[in-house]
């Protein structure tokens, strides 16, 4: 009989295996998804794993998809890191982008390169705007920022609608619900002409290091750390709790901000009501999968994105819904949370177990 | 034939041997006691007998014959019962609904409360099964859980350190219950540290050491010594002290009364008390009595206290986090070494970072060097057993634990330090060491306040006693006008209260007149 034991230590093998066991599981199961739907699993694999890494165009592709997961997913960290659940990234996006935008839109062909710099201020304000929000609730009220977080992702989305569709309406866009094309000045700039990657990808990895070193360097992580870990202990410490709730909301909420004021004004180039594109919601599994780590968003967050455009190419090349990507995002967390059970247990096969059960009864 | 024979029970965690050859044997009807320090594999052997954990080697007969158990649950079946140090109750429901929700199966609820009444009766235990058990103290809790065992008509029952709880009052009733169930034919194994109850209660003694057996002895015909030479190898050295009159007040808390922050706190009363420098105060009491409540407010978790209400130096407390208080002197060791004074899952070096500032840089940057040495230091300079300051708090034993959290606070020398359960689950020779440091801290000039449930501790070490009861604190005696029993009685909240003030007031007066206070020889 199989059974599980509590380790002694919990295993760094297992810490670090159980994600790529996990990742397996994943391919493993959706292999027998494709083969049950009637299509070649090897061939529907390689869309999702190879096909994003195969060019120079799918690498910019990947890095224009990763670039708003890893900034939400760092986020999203320090929040969950500081026991703080912040779900509501979407809205914080969402208002993200509407900040930026509503600078972008004031901007001229003549205005200075500066411009850029307002649209992602503007973008980052907008983020903690609505993350504030969320700790003012939690703070005052003692609303559960759970609850407080994702209801605010709809209000943001009518936010959106109702500026798309009045007051930010492109006057010369034949009535369509977007606003104006913004002037090449207020545009994220390319990385490399021709190439739809833009800055919005090296941006994205500063933060990564940023976030690390605040995390491990400074006394500051080590109080949300504690606060997230032992709120009993951070009592004791005299860590203030209200203090590591408002940190925790306006970071998530300006990496959010931040990456919808580069999303809109980099591969968008406009605000429309199709802005919400779901990253919000995928860039929580891209927190978890990364292990809540600097390093490990990283890697889950390119990682996401391979999913995301491998959903899109099995819709076009072997006509599958894109639904497939949420069901291989799904099964990547929920593997990976049972694979997780490992780090502090293991398998232990017990021959003489089922001869003293029976015994005893 | 034996009730329980075990055979070379050995089991191995990795880097640790838990059990190395365990031989035990138990008659129907024995009290044996398993004495031995912490981590001396005490809990292992008791959860291979009750099945919780498989042993790797050797042999467990039952009666005669040979089985191997895969589960509490098979335990319980053949008549295995355990009382656990740590309860298991739901408060808010009642004590014959916990009860009941234990039982595998059969009978109704009211069934239960009766038979837990007739056997209630039967050994000296009386509950009310119809009270919720947040209204129980902690002994009657104890109660509960023992007559859940009892219930199931066990044929072995083993406690794990049951006193830990108790006011020195309630124990004797405790004993009593074992004696009588014993002469009943069940075997008791009885598990603990505590070397004049064993010798008080027990006929026979297996003591083990590092997960050997060092000897399987008869209590009775054993001096303490003789117990604490086969339980940790050497005699702790004897506390010593230096007179000294006590010098100016420290802390100050004036006439204080708060609601509780959680739901089944204790709400103090009135409670006034002083502390000077070079003095050790101790508050007695049973757990639960408000213990925790106070030395919230006084350390700044709770900082709820009203204007002038606490005073430390002359500084008016109220409103001051606890990092403010630390800065004026103040050191706090909580019972809770683990998830409050320390966080489980980080390194020592890390945790160390929770009451110390030296190795903040400015601008709020960790040099992780000046962490890991003062850490290093730290561990070789109170003998904490552990890997290093890698090793995450949560793998020390709690004896190692407690000498880490309070050599952080004291290796930052607070002018006063308040401690709660100081050895609480913490082996003899630590326990010893501890002491001699606390004392050593009021040598220094430091004041010391010691809340402690256990008496014997506290008149080891005190200058002066107050006891808790209910929410509200006892006058302030002298060390050498108290008595074990005169405590004893304090203890249910009898001291005198129309004389309190007065008595306070001639206390302090006195003491400051440097003519009580002088140390109890």
């Amino acid at each position: 009989m199989l059974r599980l034991e509590l380790r002694a230590a919990p295993s760094r093998l297992a810490l670090y295996g159980s994600p790529l066991l996990a990742l397996a599981l994943t391919a493993l199961s959706c292999g027998c998804l494709f083969a049950l739907l009637g299509k070649d699993p090897l061939q529907g694999l390689a869309l999702f794993f190879i096909q994003p890494l195969s060019s120079g165009r799918a690498l910019a592709e990947l890095s224009v998809k990763a670039t708003p997961l890893l900034l939400m997913g760092l986020g999203l960290c320090v929040s969950y890191r500081a026991n703080v659940w912040n779900v509501g990234a979407e809205g914080q996006f969402i208002l993200g982008a509407i900040g930026g935008a509503g600078v972008a839109l004031e901007a001229t062909p003549h205005s200075g390169s500066y411009l850029v710099a307002l649209v992602l201020l503007g973008g980052t304000l907008g983020g903690v705007l609505w993350a504030a929000l969320v700790a003012l609730a939690r703070d005052r009220w003692n609303a559960s920022e759970i609850l407080v977080s994702l209801m605010l992702v709809y209000v943001a989305e009518q936010l959106l609608s109702y500026l798309v569709q009045g007051p930010w309406r492109d006057p010369a866009g034949y009535n369509f619900p977007q606003s104006a094309t913004f002037a090449a000045t207020a545009r994220i700039p390319r990385l490399l002409s021709g190439s739809r990657a833009n800055i919005g990808a090296p941006f994205a990895l500063c933060a990564a290091f940023v976030c690390w070193l605040v995390s491990r360097r400074t006394h500051a992580g080590f109080r949300l750390l504690v606060g997230g870990l032992a709120p009993a202990a951070a009592r004791y410490a005299g860590f203030s709790s209200r203090a590591a709730l408002w940190t925790a909301c306006l970071v998530s909420g300006a990496f959010s901000g931040l990456a919808g004021a580069l999303e809109v004004a980099g591969p968008l180039g406009q605000l429309t009501p199709y802005v919400p594109a779901g990253y919000g919601f995928t860039a929580i599994v891209v927190a978890f999968v990364g292990r809540l780590e600097p390093v490990g968003v990283i890697l889950s967050s390119v990682l996401l994105s391979m999913f995301h455009i491998g959903g899109e190419l099995a819709q076009s090349r072997l006509g599958l819904p894109k639904a497939l990507t949420s069901i291989f995002q799904g099964l990547l967390l929920f593997v990976l949370l049972a694979c997780d059970t490992l780090i502090e247990r293991r398998l232990r096969w017990l021959p003489g177990l089922g001869r003293a059960s029976r015994a005893s009864t | 034939m034996f009730r329980l024979e075990l055979q070379g029970i050995t089991k191995r965690y990795p880097g640790v041997t838990a059990n190395d050859g365990v031989n035990l044997q138990l008659r129907p009807g024995e009290i044996r006691a398993v004495l031995g320090e912490n981590g001396a594999g005490k809990s292992t052997l008791m959860k291979v007998i009750y099945g919780a954990v498989q042993p790797d080697a050797g042999e467990l007969r039952w009666n005669g014959t040979a089985l191997e158990l895969g589960s509490p649950r098979a335990a319980r079946a053949l008549g295995i019962a355990m009382v656990f140090q740590h309860f298991a109750l739901f408060e808010s429901l009642s004590v014959a609904q916990n009860v009941w929700l234990g039982l595998e199966r059969g009978p109704t609820l009211a069934e239960t409360s009766q038979r837990m009444t007739a056997l209630g009766a039967e050994y000296g235990l009386p509950l009310e099964p119809a009270r919720p058990v947040h209204t129980l103290s902690v002994g009657e809790r104890q109660r509960v859980e023992i007559l859940r065992a009892l219930l199931a008509t066990p044929q072995l029952l083993i406690l794990d350190e049951p006193t830990s709880v108790l006011a020195p009052s309630a124990i004797p009733a405790l004993f009593e219950t074992l004696r009588r169930l014993a002469r009943g034919g069940c075997a008791i194994l009885y598990v603990s540290h505590k070397l004049d109850e064993v010798r008080a209660l027990c006929e026979s003694c297996t003591v083990l050491r590092a997960g050997r057996v060092t000897g399987s002895v008869d209590p009775r015909q054993e001096s303490n010594a003789s117990l604490s030479r086969l339980m940790i190898g050497v005699e702790p050295a004897p506390l010593s002290r230096r007179e000294q009159p006590p010098g100016e007040v420290c802390l100050e808390v004036e006439a204080l009364s708060r609601t509780p922050l959680e739901p089944f706190g204790v709400a103090l009363r009135d409670v006034s008390l002083r502390v000077q420098r070079g003095e050790l105060l101790g508050i007695a009491g049973v757990s639960g009595n408000g213990q925790r409540e106070l030395l919230a407010l006084l350390s700044g978790e709770d900082a709820r206290s009203g204007p002038g209400q606490v005073r430390l130096f002359g500084h008016d407390l109220a409103g001051a986090s606890p990092a403010r208080r630390r800065e004026l002197g103040l050191g706090f060791a909580p019972e809770e070494r683990l998830g409050r004074a320390t966080v489980p899952s980080l390194s020592l070096a890390q945790n160390t970072l929770l009451t110390r500032r030296e190795p903040i840089r400015r601008g709020g940057w960790l040099d992780l060097g000046a962490l890991r040495q003062l850490c290093a230091r730290l561990l070789s300079t109170y003998a904490v057993r552990a890997q290093g300051p890698d090793a995450p708090a949560r793998s020390l034993s709690g004896g190692n634990l407690q000498k880490f959290v309070l050599g952080r606070e004291l290796d930052a020398t607070p002018q006063l330090l308040i401690v709660s359960q100081p050895t609480w689950g913490v082996d003899v020779g630590a326990s010893a060491q501890i002491r001699r440091q606390l004392l050593a801290l009021r040598d220094a000039g430091s004041a010391v306040l010691v809340a402690s449930e256990d008496l014997d501790e506290l008149f080891e070490i005190s200058d002066a006693l107050v006891v808790m009861a209910g929410g509200r604190v006892s006058p302030r005696l002298p060390l050498r006008e108290a008595s074990v029993d005169q405590i004893g009685e304090w203890l249910s909240g009898l001291w005198p209260r129309a004389a309190a003030s007065a008595a306070a007031a001639a206390g302090t007066a006195a003491a400051a007149a440097g003519t009580t206070g002088a140390p109890h020889a």
